[in-house]
C-alpha cells in the first residue's frame, strides 16, 4: 500500500503514530493498527487506505504484436511480454475534501519517451447533467416539457436532433435548487443512468420512456427498434429510383417533413406523372409537407394510425383509376398499398413483392434505435486545487490542449470557452465508476494527464508524484484490473497545444 | 472545521439503506407505507449529517471517565451517551461506552418520527436501535463473533416487548474489551443503555490464564478512553473451568444489571458455552437456537 500519510494525515511524535484527518474523529493510529473506521490504517508509520483502485491496462505498444485484451488481463499477475501499459483511473482513488490537499494519486509514468504525469482524483460534481439522445421519431413530449421520475422533475425535453429526440437531465437546479426530494430523486436517476442502468421517465403531454445507455428506448411500453432512415423528404430522395416503374405515387409519412414523390423534386427529375394526390399539412416546397398531423407515437412520429386520413384530396383531373399508391413511414415499420378504384377512391390492396422489397430496404437502412447518454460536468472548481497550487494554470492548460482530461480513462470532449466543462459517453466509462454524496451531487473519476515538465510549470504537486511502478508495486494486488475498453484512445499526454 | 464531507449514502441490494461517516457505519431497515419509507430514508440521512463533527467537538470530555458529577454536554447525543453510561460509574466507564447505541438511537428517532413507518432498525456495527409498532415482530440473527458469517442464534423481538435496543460487545469487536467474552448480547429498553451494559458485562466476563494476552489500551490506540487499562488482545485455548469461572463473573454482573432494571435480557458466549438471562420471551428463540447447536 502506498504511503498516503501526506494526503490524509500527518505524522506525530516519534513512535510512528499517524494522525488521520479523513474525518473529524482525527484518529491517531499506531503502526500496525487501524483507525476507528477500519478504512485507514498505519503500516510501518505510513497511513494507508485499502479501497481497491481500478487500473486499466493496455497490451499495445507500437510495432509489437497485439496481445488479446482478455488474455492480457488473465496474465496480468504473472506479467506478460510485451509489458502492458497501465493507466490508473480515479475510480476508487477517493477524494480529498475540502480539496486543498493534493489529489489522492499523482502518478508519473514514462510513456513513449515522454515523462508523463497523471493526476487521479474522484471529483464531486455539483454541476453535472446528462444529455440524452433517443433515436426515435416518436413524439416523446413538447420541447421544454418537464421530464419526471418518481414524481419529481429531473430535466426537460430539449431541441430535437436529426432522427433523435433529446432530453436534458439533472443539473444543479434540480440537484440542489429545488426541494430536497427533487434533488435526491434527480441524483438517484442520474446515478442509475451513469451506471448504465435503466430508469423510466414520464413527460406530461408526451410519453412514458424507459432510458438506458446503449439500449433501445422503450416508449409507452413498446421497444423502439429503428432510427428513421431520414425525414420523409430525404426518404423520397433516397428511394425514388427504386420505386420508379413499380408505383405511381409514394407518400412517406413523417412528423417533420412528409414527402410526396411525384410532386417532389426527385419525382420530377424522373419525369413521373403528377398523381393529383394532396396530403394534409402546410406545404413547404413542392412535395414536402410540414405538420401533416399532430406529433405522436403512430406512423413516422405522428399521431396517425390510419394513413388514409392524411389524404386531403385526390384531383380527378390528374388521378386515374388503377393508380398505385405506396404509403410508408420513415422506418418502413408501417406501410400500406393502395389502388384507386373507378371512382378514384383509394382501396387497400396486397402490396406487390417488388414494392415490399423497397419498404424492407427502408428498414435495412435504418440504424438500430439507441439511447445514448453523455455525462456533462464542470471540473473547473475546487478539485483543481488538488492538482496544482495555481488552479487557473490547469484550466488554461486544459483549454490549450496541453492537458488531457479523461474520466475513468474515457475520452472527454471539452466545451470551448471558460472553465473545464467536459462531456463523456457514459458507456465509455468503466462500470460502477460513479457514486454520489448526499449533497446531493455525483462523484465521478477524473484524470488529468500531461507532460511532467508542464506539470511542474503549472505549479503541480510534483513532490507528491509517485512512479507508476511504485504505485503498481503497492496497489496492484488490491486494485481491480480491468481490460482497456476497446473504443477508448490511450490517454497520452498531449505533445503540444491543440492543432499544433 | 465545518467543511467535512457529508455522510456517504448507498442502497444495499436488499433495500436497506447504508450510511457511513468516519467510524459510523449504519445499516438501516425501514418498513411501512412507501412514501413514509422514502421520507424516513431522507430523515435518517439528515439526522446523521453533521452529527460526527458535532460529537468530535466534545470528544475530549466524552473520553473522560464518569465520576461524581454529570458533565455538561452540549449535543443531545453526547448527553444520551453520558446518561446511558451514568448508572455504571461505580466501575470505570466513559460515555464512549454508549456512542454506537446513542448514534443509532438518534438516527432511529428521526426515522420513527415519520408517520407511516411501522418497523425500523438502525444497526451501527452491532448496536441496534429498534422501532416497532405493537403488531410488528423483528427477528435478529446473532453470530458468535465477527469471523462467523452465519447467524447461530436468533432473538425475536415482538412489538409488545419492551426491548428497543440490542448491543453486542466482545474482545474481537470494534472497540476494546477488558474481558474475554466472545460476545455479550444485551437486550434493553433503549440502544445506548444496551450498548453501555454490553460493554460492562463483557468486561466482567474474565478470568486469569496464561493463554490470555492483554496490553494497555494506550499502547494500541493513543487516544483510547481506557487509557492504561489492560485490554484483551488474544484469547487462546482455555480449560473448561476457566471458561465457566469467567462466565460466572459475567453472569453475576448481568444479574445485578437485570435486578436494577437496566437490561431486559443477556446472552453470554465464551468458547462455545452460552448463558441466557432474562427476557424470557425474546430469548426463548435464542435458547432453541443454542440447543440446536
Amino acid at each position: 500500500m502506498t504511503d498516503r500519510t501526506e494526503q490524509f494525515g500527518a505524522r506525530e511524535g516519534n513512535e510512528g503514530i499517524v494522525r488521520c484527518d479523513a474525518c473529524p474523529v482525527l484518529c491517531r493510529i499506531r503502526p500496525g493498527r487501524a483507525g476507528a473506521c477500519h478504512r485507514y490504517a498505519n503500516e510501518d508509520g505510513r497511513l494507508i487506505r485499502t479501497d481497491p483502485l481500478v487500473l486499466l491496462h493496455q497490451a499495445v505498444e507500437e510495432g509489437t504484436p497485439l496481445v488479446p485484451f482478455l488474455d492480457a488481463a488473465e496474465d496480468w499477475a504473472g506479467g506478460v511480454t510485451p509489458a502492458p501499459q497501465v493507466f490508473v483511473t480515479a475510480i476508487g482513488a477517493g477524494t480529498t475534501y475540502p480539496d486543498y490537499k493534493p489529489a489522492p494519486f499523482i502518478v508519473s509514468q514514462a510513456h513513449r519517451g515522454v515523462d508523463t504525469v497523471t493526476v487521479v482524483t474522484e471529483g464531486i460534481f455539483s454541476y453535472c447533467g446528462l444529455k440524452v439522445k433517443i433515436d426515435t421519431d416518436r413524439h416523446l413530449g413538447p420541447e421544454c416539457a418537464p421530464v419526471l421520475h418518481e414524481g419529481e422533475q429531473i430535466g426537460h425535453v430539449t431541441t430535437a436532433e436529426y432522427g433523435s429526440q433529446m432530453l436534458s437531465l439533472g443539473g444543479v437546479r434540480h440537484l440542489t435548487g429545488g426541494s430536497k426530494r427533487e434533488g435526491q430523486v434527480t441524483c438517484a436517476a442520474m446515478l442509475a443512468l451513469c451506471r448504465k442502468q435503466a430508469i423510466e421517465v414520464t413527460i406530461p403531454g408526451g410519453s412514458r420512456v424507459t432510458l438506458q445507455a446503449g439500449a433501445a428506448p422503450i416508449v409507452n411500453g413498446v421497444t423502439e427498434t429503428r432510427m428513421r432512415v431520414g425525414c420523409g423528404s430525404a426518404a423520397v430522395g433516397i428511394f425514388a429510383q427504386q420505386w420508379q416503374g413499380h408505383v405511381d405515387e409514394v407518400v412517406v409519412v413523417d412528423d417533420h417533413i412528409t414527402g410526396v414523390l411525384t410532386e417532389h423534386q426527385a419525382g420530377r427529375c424522373l419525369n413521373m406523372r403528377p398523381s393529383g394526390l394532396r396530403v394534409r399539412g402546410r406545404r413547404s416546397t413542392p412535395g414536402r409537407y410540414f405538420q401533416v398531423a399532430h406529433p405522436g407515437t403512430g406512423w413516422g412520429g405522428t399521431d396517425v394510425t390510419d394513413p388514409l386520413t392524411l389524404i386531403e384530396s385526390i384531383d380527378p383531373k390528374l388521378a386515374w383509376p388503377g393508380m398505385r399508391v405506396l404509403m410508408t413511414s420513415t422506418t418502413g415499420e408501417d406501410s400500406l398499398w393502395l389502388e384507386l378504384d373507378e371512382a378514384l377512391r383509394p382501396v387497400v390492396a396486397p402490396m406487390p413483392e417488388a414494392v415490399a422489397k423497397t419498404v424492407a430496404r427502408i428498414g435495412e437502412n435504418c440504424e438500430p434505435a439507441l439511447t445514448s447518454i453523455l455525462f456533462m460536468a464542470g471540473a473547473g472548481g475546487s478539485l483543481r486545487a488538488g492538482v496544482t497550487d495555481n488552479p487557473i494554470l490547469l484550466t488554461r492548460g486544459v483549454q490549450a490542449g496541453e492537458v488531457r482530461v479523461t474520466m475513468g480513462g474515457a475520452p472527454c470532449t471539452l466545451w470551448p470557452g471558460g472553465g473545464i466543462t467536459i462531456m463523456a459517453d457514459v458507456l465509455a466509462i468503466p462500470d460502477n465508476a460513479f457514486g454520489h454524496v448526499p449533497t446531493p451531487a455525483l462523484v465521478a473519476p477524473i484524470e488529468f494527464t500531461l507532460r511532467a515538465e508542464l506539470y511542474a510549470a503549472l505549479g503541480g504537486h510534483v513532490d507528491q508524484a509517485i512512479a507508476l511502478e511504485t504505485l503498481l508495486a503497492h496497489h496492484a494486488e488490491a486494485a481491480v484490473n480491468a481490460p482497456w475498453p476497446r473504443g477508448n484512445p490511450w490517454p497520452d499526454a498531449p505533445s503540444g497545444p491543440m492543432g499544433a | 472545521m465545518n467543511d467535512w464531507p457529508a455522510p456517504r449514502r448507498a442502497m444495499l441490494p436488499d433495500g436497506r439503506l447504508h450510511l457511513q461517516d468516519g467510524p459510523i457505519d449504519l445499516v438501516i431497515g425501514i418498513e411501512g407505507l412507501r412514501p413514509a419509507v422514502l421520507q424516513a430514508r431522507e430523515a435518517a440521512a439528515a439526522a446523521l449529517t453533521g452529527l460526527l463533527p458535532a460529537l468530535a467537538l466534545e470528544l475530549p470530555l466524552l473520553r473522560m471517565p464518569l465520576l461524581g458529577r454529570m458533565p455538561g454536554f452540549r449535543h443531545p447525543v453526547a448527553r444520551r451517551m453520558a446518561e446511558a453510561a451514568w448508572p455504571h460509574r461505580a466501575t470505570f466507564i466513559t460515555p464512549m461506552a454508549a456512542v454506537a447505541g446513542a448514534v443509532a438511537e438518534h438516527v432511529l428517532a428521526a426515522i420513527a418520527a415519520v408517520p407511516g413507518v411501522q418497523l425500523a432498525h438502525v444497526n451501527n456495527g452491532g448496536d441496534i436501535a429498534l422501532h416497532l409498532s405493537p403488531v410488528s415482530t423483528l427477528r435478529v440473527g446473532l453470530v458468535e463473533g465477527p469471523q462467523a458469517g452465519v447467524p447461530d442464534g436468533l432473538a425475536v423481538i415482538r412489538g409488545r416487548d419492551e426491548v428497543r435496543g440490542i448491543a453486542t460487545s466482545g474482545w474481537r469487536g470494534r472497540s476494546f474489551s477488558r474481558g474475554i467474552a466472545d460476545a455479550v448480547t444485551v437486550l434493553a429498553a433503549r440502544a445506548p443503555e444496551a450498548d453501555a451494559a454490553a460493554t460492562i458485562i463483557a468486561n466482567a466476563v474474565d478470568a486469569d490464564h496464561p493463554a490470555i494476552s492483554r496490553a494497555p489500551a494506550e499502547s494500541l490506540d493513543p487516544d483510547s478512553d481506557l487509557r492504561d487499562l489492560a485490554v484483551t488482545t488474544h484469547v487462546g485455548d482455555l480449560p473448561r473451568d476457566v471458561v465457566t469461572e469467567a462466565l460466572d463473573h459475567g453472569e453475576a454482573c448481568a444479574e445485578r444489571l437485570l435486578a436494577r432494571g437496566l437490561v431486559l435480557g443477556v446472552c453470554l458466549r465464551l468458547k462455545g458455552q452460552v448463558r441466557l438471562l432474562g427476557a424470557a420471551d425474546a430469548l426463548a428463540a435464542m435458547d432453541r437456537a443454542a440447543a440446536l447447536r
